[in-house]
């Protein structure tokens, strides 16, 4: 309990004030963005538009998880488990001939946040540091059920035949799967923009900030975590369903303890309380693990990429704490204000 | 099940248990009395487990003196990363602390393949210990693991000494129940968070030396006894020892006994208790109510 005070201080800190973030430029910058992905999209190479595809799903991964981390103040160290049940029920749902993606897409929403709704109501009893760890175990016990047994073809996985598709809407088809994703991603953003915005953004601002006093103000502030913990474990689910369809194949690695690592390093890289940030996290996480991966820019060195990302997230987090967008932020003294 | 099976069922259970007492006793010290999160402590019980794969040759038969030597080595490296990493990690909250730490499970685990490779090692079981004795009519016994149990107990009864019955022992359980009043007393909080570090990752280091015989030393060991920890701490309860010690001989027994009845499940059995203990006591079996 006592080091929830000290969390919430800092996070008001690093929070924009609301006039800010409410103003009109917060929306029209994201929007050109998106547009300019759609039209450049098709002008693109394979290997191109293919990594876009993954930077986007990656980026609702991690606006799912900001929704999480940087509006409700919860700390969630599985979430990978979401994701992975999301690209699971996907391809077990799918058999052999395929499925329809009108079905299967509430299908992986939903079987994800069922499991948000079990782990939440149960971690969300904890607090702090409780938390992390409680998430964490829970994460790995879906990734055992799914490793262990052969639910899902064990450890080496299962392939995805036939992706899905719902008439001319054909996953299967590259270009449909980069407007899907692209369609996906807008969504996701605009439905945390606005319910940032919305009396329930509100409520979670407070409790992140100050939850005895949200109680004491009448709010039951447990569902109200627990309808955060669900909405991104949902949201967790999109994203999985993407990725099934973009891969083609699932394996238990995808709720391993390193992706819920990674995705809660894109979101704090970004810059934690923007839903920009988790975007920005996304990007930059995904071209330095690219960079460091590749022999023609760092030679020998490339074989041993998780050495130089570990020492690039030591040194971030020593001189970063406010990701990115801080950075910025700290280097043009207009927005500084 | 009959009677020879059951008991070794049940040795086991201890002796995994006591192990992971070992390791949890430390991470639970190292966050009840500095606040941080360490999510690279399970790089330490495997460092350890690699320390006993290449100090095995040095020492031969000196089974005992290596890991003498090993928990110097390790209590000197946590002492300096305790002073080169986490010293700066106190006044930050969580999140950054979990970024760092996990930013040092890839470097761990990165060093440890550019030194040591990636293969599967075995670690010899000294001369003294090697073979088994009998227990009933078919079952036999390791005395390794005998041995394993052994000294787990005697460092257990060790800890408890030194942490309810010395002046050092009476700094930390006042740092774990009020940190800024052992400040205010005049106590160098600066040297006491250098050695509970240092304690830590000795324990854990000592617990993948002893381990190392009988699991085999492999890559990303660490990870899954971080998790297992995690797990025995929240049934615990954060910051006591007690609770440590109860949490891991009931997660021995679940995961090995799971492991007899159930064994494509068996994985989730300890997940499972606790999911129980958090629906009946979120605080943990022994903790304070947050």
């Amino acid at each position: 309990m006592s080091s929830i005070p000290r969390t919430s201080t800092r996070m008001i800190a690093s929070t924009p004030s609301p006039a800010r973030a409410g103003s009109f430029g917060g929306f029209a910058l994201p929007l050109a963005c998106a547009l300019a992905i759609g039209i450049a999209g098709p002008l693109l190479g394979n290997y191109a538009s293919d990594f876009i595809v993954k930077v986007m799903i990656l980026s609702i991964f991690a606006l799912s998880l900001e929704l999480l981390v940087g509006m409700t103040g919860l700390v969630s160290l599985g979430h990978a488990a979401f994701y992975g049940i999301g690209a699971y029920v996907t391809v077990l749902a799918s058999g052999a001939e395929g499925g329809n993606f009108a079905l299967l897409l509430p299908a992986a929403m939903g079987a994800a946040g069922l499991y948000a709704l079990f782990v939440g109501a149960l971690s969300l009893r904890t607090r702090g540091v409780y938390f992390i760890m409680v998430t964490l175990a829970f994460a790995q016990m879906a990734f055992f059920v799914f490793h262990d047994t052969k639910v899902g073809g064990g450890s080496d996985g299962i392939y995805l035949y036939v992706r899905p598709a719902l008439g001319a809407l054909d996953l299967e088809n590259r270009t449909v799967l980069f407007y899907v994703v692209l369609a996906a991603l807008v969504f996701t953003y605009a439905l945390l923009a606005l319910l940032r915005r919305s009396r329930f953004g509100a409520a979670l601002a407070g409790i992140r900030v100050n939850e005895q006093r949200m109680r004491a103000a009448g709010f039951p502030t447990y569902a109200y975590k627990l309808a955060a913990f669900v909405l991104a474990g949902a949201l967790a689910g999109l994203a999985g369903f993407l990725l099934a369809s973009r891969d083609g194949v699932v394996n238990p690695e995808l709720m391993a303890w390193h992706n819920s690592g990674e995705v809660l390093l894109m979101v704090i890289l970004g810059g934690l309380g923007h839903l920009r940030g988790a975007v920005i996290g996304a990007i930059a996480f995904t071209l330095l693990k690219e960079i460091f991966s590749t022999h023609a820019l760092l030679g020998p060195l490339a074989d041993h990429w998780q050495l130089t990302l570990g020492l690039t997230i030591i040194v971030f987090v020593a001189l970063l704490p406010k990701g990115l967008i801080g950075l910025v932020q700290r280097l043009s003294p207009r927005s500084g204000a | 099940m009959d009677f020879g099976t059951f008991l070794v069922q049940c040795l086991n259970s201890v002796q995994y248990g006591l192990l992971l007492f070992l390791v949890a006793s430390g991470l639970t010290l190292i966050f009840g009395i500095m606040g941080v999160i360490n999510l690279a402590h399970g790089s330490f019980y495997m460092i350890g487990a690699y320390m006993a794969f290449s100090l095995a040759p040095l020492f031969g038969d000196q089974f005992l003196l290596m890991l003498v030597a090993g928990v110097v080595l390790a209590a000197i490296f946590g002492y300096l990363l305790e002073w080169a990493f986490f010293s700066y990690l106190y006044q930050r909250d969580h999140l950054q602390q979990v970024l760092m730490t996990y930013g040092l499970i890839l470097v761990f685990e990165e060093l440890r393949s550019i030194l040591v490779g990636n293969d599967v090692h075995g670690v010899k079981v000294p001369a003294w210990l090697d073979g088994s004795f009998a227990l009933g009519s078919v079952m036999s016994y390791p005395w390794y693991r005998l041995f394993a149990s052994a000294a787990c107990i005697v460092l257990a009864l060790a800890l408890y000494w030194v942490v309810n019955r010395t002046r050092l022992g009476m700094m930390i359980r006042a740092g774990a129940s009020n940190r800024d009043m052992v400040r205010g007393l005049g106590i160098d909080v600066k040297r006491l968070y250098r050695i509970v570090f240092a304690a830590g990752v000795a324990l854990a280091a000592l617990a993948g030396m002893i381990a190392a015989p009988m699991s085999s030393v492999y890559p990303n060991m660490g990870a899954s006894v971080l998790i297992i920890c995690f797990v025995l701490v929240v049934i615990g309860g954060i910051g006591s020892i007690t609770g440590a010690l109860v949490a891991s001989l009931l997660v021995g027994f679940v995961d090995t006994f799971g492991k007899v009845f159930f064994a494509d499940l068996s994985g989730i059995g300890i997940y499972l208790l606790m999911a129980i203990v958090l629906i009946w006591k979120p605080e943990g079996l022994m903790g304070r109510r947050p």
